[in-house]
């Protein structure tokens, strides 16, 4: 919020604040190079470093400004015209055109040193590195332990308070199968999954070829084509029991899709509008399913409208919630939950209890 | 984006910095205007210095204000360079590499913008953060919740917040007063741990039953965090797992996946109550709502013990048969 508020100015003397001790810790640096370290697009860089020639010590003397050489300032690549250095920062690769150029800073030893860490900064750092902590092999946690050790000093040391976020704990073999999804990503190999369809309560390999893996509502997803379903699949990390990557490449590498508007947009076209009508102690299935309508009813009841793609999986919830769904509409799907219901009531009353 | 009055404040707000920060001494106010803001009126000058202030202490520029000596009221100010910089940090390569893993943790754009800024001033300050070498687990962090942002920088300040919370979809929202201590994530959600204002006790909250928008309630600091409060013990403490007992199922063969991964088989091809020999006879531990998850595979899974789970499950099928009628 603050930064789109408080707009250029402000950001801008953030990143001076980063640059100036960089320049100083580094002598002359090529304009490339400082870009990638501080993650600031060059023609963003050179914008920022004009501004450095306008300040200096409140002297007012030529002497009191900070001293900037940097070539480009002055080189014909350099215009007012926003749409030229746009243009510069656009085509790093063309060497011929640009040449490297080289900056460097002096006179400004009151900056050496970068501003230090805000509460904020300190602790999404620390956080951060909390989570891999938890997920770190005995290798790396010790690795991970000295680096926070250290940082959490310089917070203190900042007057920044240690903060009471506990990120919880990713367990290790999650971590690791994303790190060797991620590999498998990189590499544009194939994998061999075992995974687990709760709806079908079935269990099946299948080789796919792994897009990405994202999270959304608190849980991690491979995006994948899958060449058992020959359709792009989302599979729950926490579902996949093995996975396996193979030599050969993948069919085909397709762009990681957006996932902004949530992952169950996915099969729209293929899913049935189901209405449902729920007791008050179900009510907490809007709160976890996407769904469509949610109109009150008498009692404290809920009638909701939702799309359902797997009526597996529809069957599996409301038995679940049994007795306090109920399936409005359509018919057929409120036919084929009362059948399974009666189905399973038959065989509880058929058997007889063994006593153990 | 960067317009030239944009450049003209961004070395305007430098060369105040510069100013606070290479004097010994408190710098008057009056010296101030004259030297960086010699063309504004004292109203604009007023107005300009204490938005420019504002802005730098938003980034983390600690400026003083003090009085030059006690004969001269003029406020002046200053940025005492001990407390300006970055405290000296001197990390090993790998512990390097594992602090430039860390900007890939967050999935949350201000926390990632921010991870991202502290990263840029460690480069700054020297150290070389380059995490490709390294081989280390991947984890991610989302915070989905639009309360998350509000708990987080409340935990931060020890600042009072004030809320609507619904115990459950179905409770009516109630405000509630708390002082938060610490935020906690469990399978993947976030929980608030504080203390309860008007009920004198100490409570969980989870951010997602949080309805609209989380008010400061208090000064920040008015507040002390008990000493060796750990947000996830109090959770623990205040939402303690429930007792887990053994449930002996029959299992038809080739279903029941979710049940087996954590199940113990005592035997197989077990005569089933529909009178064949196509079942297992598995073990879990499991706590309350069993019922639930065990219901949901219908006529795959069938309750032997405890008598308490299956007649639940009995009673609630007979439910479903009586509202047809």
């Amino acid at each position: 919020m603050s930064r789109a508020a408080a707009g250029g100015a402000k950001d801008q003397v953030a990143r001076l604040l980063a640059l100036v001790p960089y320049l100083h810790q580094h002598g002359a640096v090529e304009l490339e190079v400082a870009s990638r370290a501080l993650g600031v697009p060059v023609a963003q860089l050179i914008k920022d470093l004009k501004v450095l020639l306008m300040c200096g010590l409140p002297g007012g003397f030529p002497d009191d400004l900070i001293d900037v050489d940097l070539d480009v300032l002055f080189g014909p690549a350099d215009d007012q015209d926003d749409a030229d250095t746009t243009q510069l920062a656009a085509s790093p690769g063309s060497a011929d055109e640009v040449p490297k150029s080289v900056i460097r800073v002096s006179n400004a030893d009151y900056l050496a040193r970068p501003l230090r860490l805000t509460a904020t900064e300190a602790s999404a750092l620390i956080v951060a590195l909390r989570a891999l902590r938890s997920s770190a092999s005995a290798e790396t946690a010790p690795i991970v332990d000295r680096a926070l050790a250290k940082l959490e000093t310089a917070a203190a040391e900042g007057s920044a308070p240690a903060a009471q976020i506990d990120p919880g704990v990713t367990p290790q073999a999650l971590a690791e199968l994303r790190s060797d999804l991620s590999a498998a990503i990189s590499a544009q190999r194939q994998v061999r999954l075992t995974y687990w369809v709760p709806s079908r309560d079935e269990e099946s390999e299948r080789v796919v070829d792994p897009i990405a893996v994202v999270s959304t509502h608190g849980f991690d997803y491979l995006d994948a084509w899958c060449h058992l379903a020959e359709a792009r699949r989302l599979f729950r990390l926490d579902r996949i029991h093995q996975a396996t990557t193979l030599d050969t490449k993948v069919a085909a590498i397709r762009r990681p899709r957006d996932l902004t508007d949530g992952i169950f947009s996915l099969h729209r076209d293929s899913a049935t509008l189901v209405t449902l009508s729920l007791a008050p102690e179900a009510q907490w299935v809007p709160e976890y399913y996407p769904v469509e309508a949610v109109r009150p009813r008498a009692a404290g009841a809920l009638e909701i409208d939702l799309l359902v793609g797997d009526e597996q999986w529809l069957e599996r919830l409301l038995l679940r919630l049994a007795p306090a769904a109920t399936v409005v509409a359509p018919a057929a799907l409120a036919e084929r939950y009362l059948t399974t219901a009666a189905a399973t009531l038959h065989l509880y009353e058929g058997s007889t209890v063994e006593t153990a | 984006m960067s317009t030239p009055a944009n450049a003209r404040k961004s070395e305007r707000l430098l060369n105040l910095l510069i100013m606070l920060l290479v004097q010994r001494h408190y710098v008057p106010k009056q010296r101030i205007r004259e030297i960086l803001y010699p063309e504004a009126s004292q109203d604009a000058f007023e107005k300009m210095f204490e938005r420019d202030k504002e802005e730098l202490r938003s980034l983390g520029v600690p400026i003083e204000v003090g009085s030059l000596d006690a004969f001269f009221d003029e406020p002046g100010y200053r940025i005492r360079p001990d407390e300006f910089a970055l405290p000296a940090i001197s990390l090993e390569p790998d512990e390097a590499a594992v602090v430039g893993l860390a900007t890939k943790v967050w999935e949350h754009a201000r926390l990632a913008g921010a991870t991202t800024d502290a990263l840029r001033k460690l480069t700054a300050a020297g150290v070389e953060t380059d995490a490709s070498a390294l081989q280390i687990a991947e984890t991610r962090l989302t915070a989905d919740e639009p309360a998350f942002d509000d708990f987080w920088e409340a935990t931060q300040h020890r600042t009072p917040v004030t809320f609507a919370y619904r115990r459950s979809i179905t409770d009516q929202a109630v405000q509630r007063r708390v002082q938060p201590w610490g935020v906690v994530r469990y399978s993947g959600r976030w929980y608030a741990v504080g203390w309860d204002v008007d009920r004198q006790a100490e409570r969980v909250f989870r951010l997602s039953r949080i309805d609209g928008p989380v008010k400061t309630d208090g000064s920040p600091g008015s507040y002390e965090v008990p000493e060796g409060t750990d947000p996830r013990t109090v959770a623990q403490r205040l939402a303690p797992s429930p007792r887990r007992e053994a449930i002996v199922l029959l299992v038809r063969e080739g279903s029941g996946h979710g049940l087996r991964r954590d199940a113990t088989t005592l035997a197989t091809g077990v005569l089933g109550p529909d009178g064949l020999r196509e079942w297992d006879r598995l073990e879990i531990q499991r706590g309350s709502g069993a019922a639930d998850e065990l219901l949901s595979y219908g006529a795959s899974v069938i309750v032997e013990s405890p008598l308490g789970v299956r007649e639940e499950i009995v009673w609630r099928l007979r439910q479903v048969q009586e509202m047809v009628g």
